[in-house]
């Protein structure tokens, strides 16, 4: 890991996931400690018309409580938040939530490229982007504009996605900062977390 | 395309308030931006001072403008358990008091929702005793909501949603296909006003005992919230339902101390104070 990267000053983690990040983000949310204080901004496809479940599933393993969180919410110093069913999650200036039910992006809504642009947007660099598996593009402009603002990319290693259509997609437009597997993204995470008890 | 900068969102405001008379100030910035971003691309134009020109010499311009920017992504009973409770609880609440009542919906789009509570009262057989007012911002949507012309691609998922609902018949009861598009039953909105109405700078113009408003703030900042919810608060019986989208709030609100929380999980609001 890179030393630069390793500090004490980011406002965000923003993470992106399609086909095949169920068990990734379940096995990261499960890894975090309680007190992990880098707020976490997850924007997973789902299906958009069922409106509860997800979150309560995610919510079985981990020690930290993941919310979604509603329109123009602060966002908190360790918080976790999942974008909710059929709408778009974007970060507004002054560190809170902006729900939008516009058209979908991607085929998708929530759409990631929403998540990541508008978050890279506020928080520039001090941002972490992290892409998983998927079968679809979603993300890769939103790591793009991630890595141009100045923030970390980071992207699940192809050879472990069970369907590497998006972290591919990322890779073959911007320049990514990491390629990591599952147990090197929470090393990564836990690593951080160091810097901010030291 | 470059990238749109805050003072380029507010060079597009500035220019609409002098020449148009309508204010987007307060609009939420992620959304407003992309909505900017979109007509840039839509209507080819080289950059936002292209734009700016634009919206300051032509008129008509204007009005294609304020329906792009404007959302209106819809669907009918969206969220069907919200559409169940207004059925099975509110509604009748509302009539234990009131032999006839008032709705507004504010915000109504293309009129998806208009269509479903109308559908909704008409299954409870009440729907001549009802008087709901429509109003949206953009005249052209305004049109369409009253011409109740939705592609076919669409009903698939509005029947879905009216199944969830439980409806006492089938959504096709209430369309005949024509051409690849549903046209909706005119007895429907026979009674139902249509008309302009700007939230940002609209004035009260009558009192409702509901008023639904889902979706529609959440592209507004908190500052706009808060005026909105003051012109509701103004625009409401005492006890009357306000009802918003399912992940909108408004405990933040200033005036929240005025509404009680009747169903947290589909966001209906009760005024309580005047």
């Amino acid at each position: 890991m890179n030393q630069e990267h390793l500090h004490s000053q980011y406002k965000a983690i923003v993470i992106g996931g399609s086909a095949g990040s169920f068990q990734v983000i379940s096995a990261i949310l499960q890894a975090l400690p309680e007190k992990f204080p880098i707020p976490i901004i997850m924007c997973l496809h789902r299906l958009k018309h069922v409106r509860t479940g997800f979150v309560e599933a995610l919510n079985i393993k981990s020690a930290k409580v993941i919310e979604e969180p509603e329109d123009k919410e602060s966002i908190r110093r360790g918080g976790i938040y999942l974008a909710p069913a059929n709408y778009h999650l974007a970060v507004e200036l002054g560190n809170t939530f902006t729900m939008s039910t516009e058209e979908m992006v991607n085929n998708s809504r929530p759409a990631i490229d929403i998540t990541f642009q508008t978050a890279a947007y506020v928080f520039r660099n001090k941002l972490i982007g992290v892409l998983l598996s998927g079968a679809n593009k979603d993300g890769a402009i939103g790591m793009k504009y991630i890595h141009e603002r100045g923030g970390i990319t980071l992207i699940q290693d192809p050879a472990e996605c069970l369907i590497d259509t998006m972290p591919k997609a990322a890779l073959d437009i911007t320049s990514v900062d990491y390629t990591y597997k599952t147990n090197q993204i929470i090393n990564f995470l836990l690593t951080l977390h160091k810097q901010y008890v030291a | 395309m470059q990238e749109i900068e805050i003072a380029d969102l507010r060079k597009i405001t500035e220019i609409i308030q002098s020449s148009h008379d309508y204010d987007f100030t307060n609009y939420a910035m992620s959304s407003f931006k992309r909505r900017i971003q979109r007509v840039i691309e839509l209507y080819k134009l080289s950059s936002v001072d292209a734009l700016v020109k634009r919206l300051e010499a032509d008129q008509n311009f204007f009005k294609e403008f304020l329906s792009e920017i404007t959302v209106n992504v819809t669907e009918m009973f969206r969220d069907p358990t919200f559409w169940r409770e207004l059925r099975d609880d509110i509604i009748p609440n509302i009539l234990l008091n009131n032999d006839t009542f008032s709705i507004w919906h504010a915000g109504c789009s293309s009129g998806e929702e208009v269509f479903s509570i109308a559908i909704l009262l008409k299954e409870m057989g009440i729907l001549d005793r009802v008087k709901i007012v429509a109003t949206d911002i953009d005249h052209v949507i305004l049109y369409r909501a009253r011409q109740g012309m939705y592609s076919m691609k669409n009903m698939e998922l509005n029947g879905k949603n009216y199944i969830q609902f439980q409806g006492k018949s089938s959504l096709t009861d209430y369309y005949r296909e024509e051409g690849g598009k549903a046209i909706m039953n005119k007895d429907l909105v026979e009674n139902v006003e249509f008309r302009e109405h700007n939230l940002v700078i609209g004035d009260p113009f009558s009192k409702f005992d509901l008023v639904l408003c889902r979706n529609v703030m959440i592209y507004f900042n908190q500052t706009l919230q808060n005026q909105v919810l003051k012109l509701f608060h103004a625009s409401m019986h005492k006890y009357a339902y306000l009802a918003i989208g399912a992940k909108e709030s408004l405990i933040w609100c200033e005036i929240a101390n005025k509404f009680i929380v009747v169903n947290n999980e589909e966001k209906i609001y009760k005024k309580i104070k005047d």
